[in-house]
């Protein structure tokens, strides 16, 4: 299938390809750091796929990513089951309960969805740490390196390029169903339930298919996530992870795919570049002292939040389209290409 | 048969704290259609407002009191004013976000300032008891009581008879017609802002001896939401119902459920409500329009 748009774009994606491959020799300290970018990347394409192109807000995703992190450490653990089929049902059984999830929802809309999706997520934390015999409870649970097809994923490297694999994988998947008649129902229930529903667009198949198929992608995230950490424990799966996931959507630009990476990056990479900030900080009048504070980072995060949703509600990917823009029609480019109109008298409480 | 009846006093008394929190995102979301999920730390920043001017300074319990309703609701009104009000009109989504992102500023802002340790908050009523019959009635409880009647009376009177009040109900209705009426719009939403961040600094502080004061306090907002989708989002006597309902039920879930269900007792509710009736116990049903 054609993937690209032109010969150009492909042969950009393959130099990106080759820079990913060979990132680990150039900067080998942030191998691990880098593998996260691309588990994030997929927890972000999974929520993009649900908040961005289907206009359903989940705050609950940390929950599908824990279910997907426990399943598939149990069935390899406790049940000893290849790595690939472990990874298989994780996803099977994250989508299920997606599904389960999205039914109800299909009765709710905007903001009564997104509190519902949080009240989800809680219920499913407590679930995680009183579930003993499967989850470990509050102990928590070790997880050992990933083995495929008898191969050692051990090393960093290694967990790197699976990571890379996977997420290119979700990407292809998701590129091709958001072309398909699939994605397009998708777009057109975001846009208007009522025009969507007037063309034929089945709301609460096509919902429910875009919460199984969003779930399913954060349970294979999830897998890759408990590798990752290599100890699972109900408190990471909690409503703060759940904001951060979010915090990835807006900041890279809802309703494209290429937000949910820059937001992945960006996220992922945000702690590493707050802690070397830290060490370099001069001591000018308590200045590093007060970046050293241990509350500052979360609070950090919700600035950036705020910022973005004031001044830049596409994100980094409406940016990079508003420099785009200004290139290619120098000099004629006008800021209000961009300019949305603000609907004082639509209401979303009877829509 | 006296268990019980202590166990619906002490139900009672949270319920009114997540009926006062939920009266906050009430008065919000009825007049800009805005939800604050930001309400919780406000509360959160309205106890430890209390505390510092009691603890740190030493002023008196009543006077702090007062201070903190005061601080926290012109912040409320200032945080309208500079960056809530940019983004009405658009979508709910990102109002959301703002919010979120908001709270997780109050919650670094309060570490940083007051610490991450736990406090307690020393009040006339602390540790003082009566018993009545075979209930040991706590003082502390009785104060949330109390408070809780006598602001809702407060906000009715207000609501029902002040010529602000009857113009927030204007504005809250419908945005443009209260503005062809001469109402200012944009300063009564600045003032229910105000009266809404005041309502959570009076939880915060009522909750306070009850609770320990902590930067986390704020999460209990998140079980108001269930207070206030129990009574319909948009409905006040809606909120106070709710949050007593759900007070009581968590109260009776922890003492006659297994270990575990007195936390999501008031989660497993809120999705039963949107499950089956989305509009809660008193909202009108809302009908789509083409």
């Amino acid at each position: 299938m054609t993937v690209f748009r032109d010969n150009v774009q492909r042969n950009w994606y393959i130099a990106l390809l080759v820079g990913l491959l060979l990132l680990p020799r150039v900067l080998p300290d942030y191998t691990v750091d880098l593998s996260l970018v691309f588990i994030y990347g997929l927890c972000g394409i999974s929520l993009m796929v649900l908040a961005g192109y289907t206009g359903l807000v989940s705050l609950g995703h940390a929950a599908f990513l824990g279910i997907g992190a426990y399943a598939h450490v149990y069935f390899i653990h406790d049940l000893h089951l290849p790595w690939i089929v472990s990874v298989a049902l994780a996803c099977v059984i994250t989508a299920a309960v997606g599904v389960l999830v999205g039914l109800p929802a299909l009765r709710m809309t905007g903001v009564y969805l997104t509190i519902a999706t949080l009240a989800f997520a809680l219920i499913i934390q407590e679930v995680f740490s009183r579930w003993e015999h499967v989850t470990g409870g509050l102990k928590g649970k070790p997880v050992d390196k990933p083995v495929l097809f008898g191969i050692s994923f051990a090393n960093d490297v290694a967990f790197y390029m699976l990571c890379l694999a996977f997420l290119i994988g979700g990407v292809w998947l998701t590129v091709n169903i958001l072309r398909a008649p699939t994605g397009r129902a998708w777009v057109a229930i975001r846009d208007s339930e009522i025009a969507a529903q007037s063309l034929g667009v089945n709301l609460a198949v096509y919902k429910t298919m875009a919460f199984g198929y969003s779930a399913a992608l954060m349970g294979l995230a999830g897998a890759l996530f408990a590798h990752k950490i290599g100890f699972l424990a109900p408190d990471i799966f909690s409503v703060l992870l759940s904001i951060q996931l979010l915090l990835m959507v807006v900041v890279g630009g809802l309703g494209s795919l290429h937000g949910a990476i820059y937001g992945a990056v960006f996220v992922a990479i945000l702690p590493v570049l707050i802690s070397q900030a830290r060490d370099a900080m001069p001591a000018w009048g308590g200045l590093d002292r007060f970046m050293k504070q241990p509350g500052l980072e979360p609070g950090l995060f919700g600035l950036i939040l705020v910022l973005f949703i004031l001044f830049e509600p596409l994100g980094i990917y409406g940016r990079w389209a508003k420099i785009k823009l200004y290139f290619s029609m120098f000099p004629l480019y006008k800021r209000a290409t961009f300019r949305r109109q603000k609907a004082y008298m639509r209401s979303e409480r009877l829509r | 048969m006296d268990i019980i009846l202590q166990l619906v006093l002490n139900g009672v008394a949270v319920g009114c704290i997540y009926g006062l929190i939920a009266l906050g995102f009430v008065l919000i979301y009825k007049a800009t259609e805005l939800v604050n999920f930001a309400q919780g730390d406000l509360l959160m920043l309205g106890a430890f407002i209390c505390y510092m001017f009691v603890v740190w300074y030493g002023l008196a319990y009543w006077a702090a009191f007062a201070l903190a309703i005061a601080i926290v609701a012109l912040f409320g009104a200032a945080l309208d004013a500079t960056v809530l009000r940019r983004v009405i009109g658009q979508p709910q989504f990102a109002v959301v976000m703002l919010t979120i992102g908001l709270g997780a500023i109050f919650r670094s802002f309060a570490s940083i300032t007051w610490g991450s340790e736990i406090y307690t908050l020393p009040t006339p009523f602390s540790a003082r008891a009566t018993r009545v019959g075979g209930v040991t009635v706590s003082h502390e409880y009785v104060s949330i009581i109390v408070g809780t009647i006598v602001l809702c009376a407060a906000l009715y009177a207000f609501f029902r008879y002040t010529k602000f009040g009857v113009a927030m109900q204007a504005a809250s209705q419908n945005q443009l017609a209260a503005y062809y009426m001469g109402i200012p719009v944009k300063r009564m939403f600045s003032l229910i802002w105000a009266i809404s961040a005041g309502v959570a600094a009076i939880a915060g502080v009522l909750l306070a001896p009850v609770s320990l004061i902590d930067i986390n306090l704020g999460f209990i907002g998140l079980k108001a939401f269930a207070a206030a989708v129990l009574g319909g989002f948009g409905s006040i006597p809606g909120a106070l119902v709710g949050g007593i309902t759900i007070g009581l039920i968590e109260l009776l879930a922890g003492a006659y459920l297994p270990h575990g269900f007195k936390d999501v007792a008031a989660y497993v509710v809120l999705l039963l409500v949107l499950a089956i009736r989305p509009q809660g116990m008193f909202g009108a049903a809302g009908r789509k329009r083409v």
